[in-house]
Order: structure tokens, then sequence, then C-alpha cells
């Protein structure tokens, strides 16, 4: 293609948006609308799996040796339990630092009555997972190692994480794809809509000796260029939107802040962006290229 | 084996001086009667041919057949060397890059000025902005508009609209001017000077076919006319007149 050529046919992509003001505009608002929702959607599920996951990796299980049992089995018995895939970590609490901690939680000064450690037997590992819902089979296993006591877990908070979770997966996977099909569908009606207007136009083009690339072009730009509005408008929106929100939120809700844990805007971002532009451009070149295909058998 | 064939159909082509080549056509459409029956029809290059006859006889189908905007039924049509039949889709736009076509209703581009409507055919064809800077106030000279190349088309009259959609059908050098009823919307006057123009054109060298209602231009420029009736040709004469229906 000539350079000359390619300048045309950009240019007439973009006389074709000033063009047919109207259809532009509807087709840029119907591909913001459900950019926008999917944005915002795409924003409280982030979130929603970043505070899952955190919570996830919070329920942890505390496990308890036999009492008196030797230093070097507790060691091996630590290597066992990292050696499975589903644990993410594990730290060993010396009975000491159990002490510690549970003085500096609960009793303040109050502790300087206490002369010995009361929680001699309590020397733990604290066992984090990086897949709550494989809980109970790890829990199996370290029961069943001996020198293993007891083992501390909230099965609740597990089965309640795993089922939240794959209902956020769910539900998310189907309003995103109700959101696609909604805006192909609409975007490929405003551009039939845009090329019967010109039908005209492609009729002479076809009888002159246009090739179908070249007939095809400026419609293609012409929808990329919507798609690509109608990404950034949602993006635009978007970005101050959850900034206000989330200053709301730690200014009215400061106590929500400490138990969950929000995503900043630049790692919503980081990821939004690129996926609302592909959309949008990805929908507008679909759109025309499949509507612009049909009307060019002359 | 394609090529060969098409070679040599070129050959003959050009050995003959023919240009335009349709033998035993039919054209029927799915429904109702054919549109064209068994149609000769050898127009060599150089001539200007009057393709007459009542709305239903076939002479819109004829164009269309020509253009590669239909295909035909049965026979076969060749021109400029290429087999109409046969040609393979994305061939269709260099074979039409040889025919200019001029229509009843003008067919401007609304939106754009006189210049940019012929300029228009130029970039189609993706000529260079040095080659179209030169060729276009060249060819809206030729059809007298250089004067206004700036105006939109509804600023124009019929006949300069006309002019203009000549000016775009022949920016191009096209060795074949098809006209479509080219003074169908114009008065007298319009309508002689169009006819001058294409004849004109003609003397340059480029093959001309005018299908119109005009009996009173075709008889008076004495050319050859094919007359049409019920998609038959049923006269073909050489500097001929308009042959009345009953």
């Amino acid at each position: 293609m000539r350079i000359n050529t390619l300048f045309y046919t950009i240019r007439q992509g973009l006389r074709n948006i000033f063009r047919n003001k109207s259809f532009t505009l509807a087709s840029i608002a119907t591909i913001s609308s459900c950019l926008f929702l999917f944005g915002l959607f795409f924003s409280i599920v982030t979130n929603f799996q970043n505070i899952v996951k955190n919570a996830e990796q919070k329920v942890g299980i505390t496990v308890f040796f036999d009492e008196g049992l030797e230093d070097k089995r507790i060691e091996e018995i630590g290597q066992l339990i990292s050696k499975r895939p589903e644990v993410s970590e594990i730290h060993f609490v010396s009975a000491e630092e159990a002490w510690d901690s549970f003085k500096e939680d609960y009793l303040h000064e109050y502790a300087d009555g206490f002369t010995e450690n009361p929680l001699e037997n309590s020397a733990n590992y604290r066992v984090n997972l990086s897949d709550v819902s494989m809980q109970s089979a790890l829990v199996t296993y370290i029961e069943s190692i001996p020198g293993v006591r007891k083992i501390n877990r909230s099965e609740l908070t597990a089965t309640t994480l795993t089922g939240i979770n794959a209902l956020i997966a769910y539900v998310s996977v189907g309003i995103i794809a109700i959101l696609l099909a909604v805006s192909i569908f609409l975007i490929s009606n405003t551009v039939t809509i845009g090329i019967s207007v010109r039908k005209e136009e492609i009729n002479i083009m076809k009888y002159i000796g246009a090739t179908d690339f070249f007939v095809r072009s400026p419609f293609v730009i012409e929808g990329m260029l919507i798609g690509l509005i109608g990404a950034v408008i949602p993006l635009g929106i978007i970005y101050v939107l959850y900034n206000i929100v989330m200053e709301y939120i730690i200014d009215r809700f400061p106590m929500l802040t400490n138990l969950l844990s929000f995503l900043t805007v630049h790692e919503i971002f980081n990821v939004l962006t690129p996926v609302s532009l592909g959309i949008g451009v990805g929908i507008g070149f679909l759109g025309s290229i499949v509507t612009v295909r049909k009307h060019l058998r002359v | 084996m394609d090529t060969a064939v098409k070679k040599k159909g070129r050959k003959d082509a050009e050995d003959t001086q023919e240009i335009i080549s349709l033998t035993n056509v039919s054209k029927a459409y799915s429904t109702g009667a054919p549109a064209l029956k068994d149609v000769n029809l050898h127009i060599n290059k150089g001539e200007f041919v009057f393709i007459v006859g009542d709305s239903g006889s076939g002479k819109s189908t004829l164009i269309k057949l020509l253009l590669r905007e239909l295909v035909i039924t049965s026979g076969d049509i060749n021109v400029m060397g290429y087999d109409l039949a046969r040609i393979k889709h994305r061939r269709i736009p260099k074979f039409r890059r040889n025919i200019g076509i001029v229509f009843q209703d003008f067919r401007l581009l609304k939106d754009r000025n006189v210049y940019e409507n012929v300029a228009f055919a130029q970039r189609i064809i993706q000529k260079s902005g040095k080659e179209i800077r030169k060729n276009v106030p060249s060819i809206l000279g030729i059809v007298g508009l250089a004067g206004k190349y700036k105006a939109k088309p509804k600023q124009l009259s019929g006949g300069e609209q006309q002019r203009v959609a000549l000016a775009r059908a022949l920016v191009n050098k096209p060795a074949i001017l098809l006209a479509d009823e080219p003074t169908g919307n114009l008065d007298p006057k319009n309508s002689w000077e169009i006819m001058k123009l294409l004849e004109q054109i003609n003397e340059s060298g480029t093959t001309v076919l005018v299908v119109t209602h005009n009996r009173e231009i075709v008889n008076a420029m004495q050319k050859r006319v094919v007359t049409l009736k019920r998609g038959v040709i049923v006269s073909d004469e050489e500097k001929g007149g308009y042959i009345d229906e009953d």
C-alpha cells in the first residue's frame, strides 16, 4: 500500500466518524457503557478476589507437638510439612515467642506476675496454605505424622472462602460474557446502519475498480477508532471514580481498611487499561469488518 | 491453461481490435423471463455505439454484464481480453479500471467538492499525490469545469454535475466508457453538450457505449445503433437511427 493511500484511508476513517455524528455517538455510547460496566465490575471483582486471597493467606493451621519432643524431630516434622505443594509458608514459633506474643496481645503490664512460661508446651508451626480448599487434606496428612499432638484450624472459614471464590469466578465470567455479547450485537447494528448510509459511495468505489481492501479499510479504521474512544472514556471515568470511592472509604470507614486490603488504582489499571482498549478496538474491528464484508459483493 | 487461454484471448482481441465480444450470451434471473437471449455483439476498439431500447429491453442487464456486476447464464463474454464468465473475484477491480462509467443520476459524492469527486477515482487506483494534482485539473479543464473545482455537487446544474461524473470516469484513462442514460436528467442544450464531449472523447481513442432513450440525439449523430427488444438484438446498424417500437 502506498503511503499516501494509507493516509487517505486514515483520513477517510476520521471523516466517516464526523460525517455520521449521530451513529458515531451511538456507537461510542454503546461501547462506553458496556466497557464502563465491565471496568466497574472488574474493579469490584479484583478487589474482592484480593481480599479473599489475603484472607486465605491469613487462614493458617497451627501444629502442636507431643510434650518434650526433641528439637531434631520438630525440625523433621517441619521439613515434611513444607514439602507439601499446598503449603505456601511455614513458620516456627518457639514457646518463648508464643508467650511473648500472647503477653503483648492480651496481658500487657499484667504479664509481670508470671515467672515461668505458662505456654511451655506451645511451640508450634504456623502453616499458611496457597489454596485454602486443600486444608482438610493437609490436616489429615499432618495428623498422621508421629510427634504431632494437635492441630488448630478453622474449617468454617476455609469452606466459606472456597465457596465465595468459586461464586465470584462464575458470576464474573457470566456477566462479562453477557456484556460482550450485547456490545457486539449493538455495534454490528450501528455499523450496518452506517454502511447502509454510505452504500452508494461503496458502489461507486466498486464501479471505479476499488479493491475490497481499499473499500473496507476506512470503515475498519472508523470502527477501531470508535472502539478506542469508547474504551478511553470509561477508563477515565473509572479512574476518577475509583480514587473518589477509595478516599471516601478510607476517610469514613478506617476500620474497614484495616480488615480488608484494597488494590491501588494503579494495580487495577495495569490490567484494566490494556484489556479495555483491546476489547474496545477488537469489537470495533470485528463489528466493522464483518459488516462491511456483507456489502462488498457488487 | 487458464492463463494460456486468456493470453490467446488477449492476442485475438488485439489482432481484430475487438474490445467487447458477446457470443450467444443469455442472462436469466432466478425469477421471471430471460433478461437477455442469445445476444451476439462485437465492438471494436475506438467505436461509438448507441444501445437503444425501451425499458425492460435488457439494456441495464447488458451494462451490468459488461461491468461484471452480473454473471452471464450461458455463452461467452470477453471484455478487453478478460473472460468475464470465469474471472476471479479478486481480479474484478483491476478489470474495472479499464472501464469508465457515467450514470443518469450522476452518483457524485455529495459531501465532497468537484476536485475531490474526481480525485476520488485516482485515489482508488492508488495514484500518487503528485499525479493526482496533475491529472485532476487537466481533466476538469477538458470537461470545462476548471473554474468550479471547489464547488459542491448541489451548487452545480445537472449538466455540470454530469460533466463532473464524466471527468471522474475519464481521469483514469479507461479504454471503454459506458454511459448509462447520460442525458436522461438533462435539458436538450446540456444533453447536446454532453454528447459532444462524448464524441470528443471517442475521437481521442476511447471506445464509447451510450445507452439512451434520446431519439433526437441518436438520429442526429449517425453512429452505430444497436437496438434491443425484450432481451434480443433486433437491429445493429452502422450510422443507424432510433427504431420505433411499433
